[in-house]
């Protein structure tokens, strides 16, 4: 950036930092509120919306909400439930999307660009639309497993991950990014006899830590956020997620210091896999190369 | 593009496969078989057989008339005018209820302008679906430049080298974490119109000047709010995308430029922006296609109201092929919204393309 | 298939306890209950008691949540994947029964003689569903408001009319003490709009559908009754007596508790609430708007899905289920109205001189049900809109004329549906 010179260094560093600051409490508002809510009884949490008491944590706190949230619905097995079906979704969507992405941006093959704008065409087609279709196709799917032959995925983990793995954004992402990276790189790999595969693991991967994670994190998001599907498709307690979970909270007198607990709790994966992708983020572009 | 050294259509096909495949099965076999029903009666729950129907349910949605009406005159011939002086027209449903015009039975008031004294009233088969259309359209056209805008000046601000970046960036990323009907329900608290936190805040900060406003109940401010929240809730995710963008640009191209004594202006407009090309494609398009989804926030904040000032097509979809048992119907809206995005994303494509 | 093999191997070895086991029929069971601690232990014991009291049947229980469990039972008989005994919110039952979602329940009139009306499902004729409890809903406020505002106490014998009651909510709003008069509670969306409002407009002689035919709801629904209850409704938001469409869901939960709203129109489910905090809460009748006092009728039911192979072993159970005992627990442990006189004796609130009684003889005196019709559930969503825009100002004549063109176009499409 601009150089700066060392006698207003200070004032300026400071008045950075102050815009910084007043930015996140813009972000985070909503976000203390709802901690701080998770905190309070429910008839101190509503009578303190109307004021700023509403981000402390002041009068009657205690984890009692917390206690209540465990006892109405089986909090563990719901976040474990969404964790494993958006893990190995975001793994595989991951595996996918990126090799599609390098098929569509490195190799030239008869019918790429027909297939490139029919996928980004479904972009536009919002899930809601096509759930019902997409329920009576999965309910008639065959299935191979140690019993043999079955048919009919509902009630599954299978069912909440396979319909997920492949979506035209991620793959978009994927061709977006490639586009910008040095194609002189593969040519010369591919001179010096390098599989196409070679290229892709050893070559075009280790460049991508900035997709890998942006798409990781988008995709994270995605699945573990969903609600209509798994709704419609699981039936059993056992295979459900965190935001159907969520619907046990909303009895006829909402619980709302429960609520806020249960939100509190199912969004901290979410958290911690940011930060965690966030780390590994920089460090895969501190080490890469890709400035040069 | 095409140079020699990439072409292979053995390795393009099994590189492509498992992701056209999976699209294929899980996305547009669904999608057809939704513009099949879009052609039939089909419910959602019946035991009455489905009948093809052709282009009904699109005439149904789409159908529009205009109505010229001269105002009421009395015996005498003098225009009738109400108690604030304005001309009084026929009302629209002696109209359309009237069996003297049944071309026009079932059709409701859009809206209406007027030149001279004729009122233009267009009346329309399907109300609720033309103000989706064009509450999503505006929806779009606000959100998708603001909140792409917003996000890079939020990602220049976070990719600053400065202790403690990384905290502001994760804090700035927090709204997206959470999930939108999360946010939704902890935003119907603060848009409360009874002591609701924005009203407060706001009248503390203008010392009481400021007038509590009914954010979610007014039909001025419904839209214009959720467009709000929906802003701050997303900002981030395009943060995120705009981030990883600028940390592609190679710092060489900095250095060079700082050599070269150009200005903070100078760098952004001539190193970072055309470094950015293929971040900005990615980031409009994926704003317009989450605007045009838009869905969540209408459903837990205002279900369409009031007055149908929050309605949208995805909205509406859901209403119709859920709610009201409509599959078909609610096929029909989605081939619609399907149709004109295509259209505008080749429109946008046709913009953005690279000149040669 | 694999339960089979294995019981039959063990037939061949003789094994007694495996050959029971093989003898009793399975059947599955879905309940909308999830997350609802106390409704939870109540049917997992009936469950529990009628596994153990007979050998023929064992039925297993899965839950859902409220807020997902219709959904959850669509997309279910779409992948033909549906439970033997299922349970259904009453007005819905038309709809499943009529898409073959569920069967006649085969279930001897003479064990229901005693229900409240309003628990009972019929359709085409026939009984689908029986419930266990009712709802009511009534005028909930304080003795010491009404002795502030000097009004008289209405009973079921003389409810307020609608004169009084607007004059009741001047009053109100005259003393100035609360935010508001009166609260519908319109925070509350969907079922709750219908449920809770169409009893007024059957008070002012209006209905959401012609119940002579269920064919239109044209004069019904947009006639001089139903344009009276709208600008009625409409003045209730003009006239600054109620707050609106944006009521923020807390402010529903807690505002009469809080003292915000001197009248408040709720169920019994939150009777429990207002009566901890005030020691002197009412439950009043509804008003009479010129047609008698009305309030909605029919909560959830259980009933045989349309699929199940068992409606005998189905009923067996639900049969099991209606015993005084268990509709006693319901009605303690969540607040319901039990479904029977004798039952109600057993319970802690609605024994006689209890302080819910009142919702018994409500539910008696003035339930309503909704339209009995599979188009309900269209209508439902329909009326619903027209009321919410109704309280946002939109012209009434116009905004009901536009409600019965949907609901008429809706029943022309589904041919009339099977009435």
């Amino acid at each position: 950036m601009a150089s700066i010179s060392p006698d207003n260094h200070g004032l300026r560093l400071a008045v950075r930092y102050a815009v910084l600051i007043l930015i996140a409490l813009i972000f985070v508002f909503p976000l203390v509120f709802m901690v701080m809510s998770s905190l309070k009884p429910a008839q101190q949490l509503l009578a303190d919306t109307a004021s700023l008491r509403a981000f402390l944590p002041v009068g009657d706190i205690s984890l009692d909400n917390y206690a209540r949230a465990f006892q109405r619905a089986p909090i563990g097995l719901f976040v474990f439930n969404s964790v494993l079906v958006t893990g190995l979704t975001v793994l595989l969507c991951l595996a996918v999307c990126s090799m599609a992405g390098f098929a569509f941006v490195y190799l030239n093959w008869r019918g790429r660009d027909l297939f490139l704008s029919i996928i980004l065409a479904t972009l536009i087609v919002p899930f809601e639309t096509i759930a019902i279709p997409l329920l009576l196709l999965v309910s008639k799917l065959p299935w191979i497993g140690w019993e043999g032959v079955s048919y009919g995925w509902l009630n599954s983990y299978r069912v909440q991950i396979i319909p997920w793995i492949a979506d035209a954004l991620t793959i978009f992402l994927f061709v977006q990014y490639f586009k910008g990276l040095p194609r002189e790189l593969i040519e010369a790999a591919r001179v010096e006899g390098a599989t196409w595969f070679q290229i892709y693991w050893r070559v075009v991967m280790p460049l991508s830590g900035p997709v890998l994670a942006t798409a990781a994190i988008l995709k994270f998001l995605v699945m573990y956020n969903q609600y209509l599907w798994p709704l419609i498709v699981v039936q059993q307690e056992k295979y459900r997620p965190v935001m159907v979970g969520l619907q046990y909270f909303f009895q006829l007198n909402i619980a709302w210091g429960e609520v806020m607990a249960y939100l509190t709790m199912i969004t901290l994966p979410v958290l911690a896999f940011y930060l965690a992708l966030q780390r590994a983020f920089i460090a895969s572009i501190a080490s890469t190369g890709v400035k040069g | 593009m095409s140079s020699k050294l990439t072409t292979s259509n053995r390795a393009g096909w099994a590189f492509a496969a498992p992701g056209i495949a999976l699209i294929a099965v899980f996305i547009i076999l669904p999608f057809f078989f939704a513009f099949a029903l879009s052609l039939t009666n089909q419910r959602l729950i019946s035991p009455n057989p489905t009948q093809f129907v052709g282009m009904q349910n699109y005439r149904d949605m789409l159908s529009v008339s205009v109505l010229r009406l001269a105002p009421d005159r009395d015996d005498a011939g003098q225009i009738q005018r109400d108690a604030a002086g304005a001309p009084v027209y026929p009302r629209i449903r002696d109209i359309t209820r009237s069996p003297d015009f049944p071309q026009y039975r079932g059709m409701r008031e859009w809206f209406r302008f007027h030149m001279g004294e004729t009122a233009h009233v267009v009346i329309a088969r399907d109300v609720v679906f033309m103000k989706a259309l064009v509450n999503t359209l505006t929806f779009v056209l606000v959100v998708a430049p603001v909140q792409g805008g917003l996000a890079l000046i939020l990602a220049l601000l976070v990719n600053q080298k400065l202790r403690g970046i990384t905290l502001f960036r994760a804090i700035y990323f927090m709204p997206v974490v959470v999930s939108i009907v999360v946010v939704s329900l902890l935003w119907r608290f603060i848009y409360s119109p009874d002591g609701g936190l924005l009203n407060n805040l706001l009248s503390a900060l203008t010392f009481g000047a400021f007038q509590p406003v009914n954010w979610l109940g007014n039909p001025d401010t419904a839209l214009p709010a959720i467009m709000g929240m929906s802003i701050w809730q997303a900002v981030g995710f395009h943060m995120v995308i705009w981030l990883s963008g600028l940390q592609t640009i190679s710092p060489t191209l900095y250095e060079a430029a700082e050599i070269e004594g150009a200005s903070k202006w100078q760098t952004f407009r001539y190193v970072t922006w055309p470094g950015l090309r293929h971040t900005a494609v990615l980031v409009l398009i994926v704003i317009t296609m989450q605007a045009f989804a838009l869905f969540a926030q209408i459903d837990v904040m205002t279900r369409g109201g009031p007055l149908d000032s929050t309605q949208t097509l995805v909205f509406q979809a859901v209403e119709r092929g859920y709610g009201k048992q409509d599959i078909s119907g609610g096929a029909t809206i989605s081939v619609v919204l399907f149709l004109m995005v295509l259209a505008i994303s080749l429109l946008q494509r046709w913009l953005t393309r690279e000149r040669a | 298939m694999k339960l089979k093999r294995l019981a039959a191997c063990s037939l061949a070895a003789q094994s007694l306890a495996l050959s029971a086991a093989f003898a009793q029929t399975p059947l599955s069971m879905w309940y909308h209950g999830a997350g609802n601690e106390v409704e939870s232990v109540i049917i997992n014991q009936i469950v529990a008691d009628f596994n153990a009291s007979q050998s023929d049947w064992v039925v297993s229980l899965e839950s859902f949540p409220q807020g997902a469990y219709n959904d959850s039972v669509v997309a279910a008989a779409l992948a033909g994947n549906l439970p033997d005994i299922l349970d259904v919110d009453g007005p819905v039952m038309p709809n499943w029964a009529w898409a073959g979602y569920m069967q006649p329940l085969p279930l001897d009139e003479a064990v229901i003689a005693d229900f409240l009306p309003g628990t009972k499902g019929y359709w085409d004729g026939q009984l689908y569903s029986i419930g266990l409890w009712d709802a009511a809903v009534a005028l909930v406020t304080r003795q010491s408001t009404l002795d502030a505002l000097d009004l008289r106490t209405p009973t079921l014998d003389e409810p307020w009319s609608g004169e009084e009651f607007m004059a009741a909510l001047d009053a109100a709003k005259a003393a100035g003490e609360w935010e508001y008069a009166f609260d519908p509670g319109l925070a509350w969306t969907g079922e709750w709009f219908p449920y809770a409002f169409s009893p007024f407009l059957q008070s002012f002689g209006g209905d959401i559908v012609d119940r002579s035919s269920y064919q239109s709801a044209d004069g019904v629904l947009n006639g001089d009754e139903a344009i009276a209850f709208g600008e009625w409704w409409q003045s209730l938001f003009t006239g600054g007596y109620a707050p609106g469409t944006s009521q923020d869901p807390a402010a529903r939960d807690n505002g009469f508790v809080e003292g915000r709203y001197a009248f408040s129109w709720n169920g019994n489910w939150a009777a429990l609430n207002a009566l901890n905090t005030f020691d002197d809460t009412l439950f009043l009748p509804a008003p009479d708007f010129g047609h008698g006092p009305k309030i909605g009728a029919a909560s959830w039911q259980f009933g045989v899905s349309g699929t199940s192979q068992h409606p005998d072993g189905a009923a067996a159970f639900i049969e099991f289920a209606l015993q005084d005992e268990y509709l006693a627990a319901f009605s303690d442990g969540i607040g319901l109205i039990p479904a029977t006189a004798s039952a109600a004796e057993m319970t802690e609130h609605y024994a006689e001189g209890g302080a819910m009684a009142v919702f018994f003889d409500l539910s008696e005196a003035q339930g309503l049900v909704r339209p009995v019709s599979p188009g309900y559930v269209v209508q439902a969503l329909v009326f619903e809109k027209a009321l919410a825009d109704i309280a946002n100002g939109a012209d009434v004549a116009d905004t009901l004329d536009a409600a019965v063109d949907e609901i008429d176009a809706d029943i022309a499409r589904n041919g009339g549906y099977g009435h």
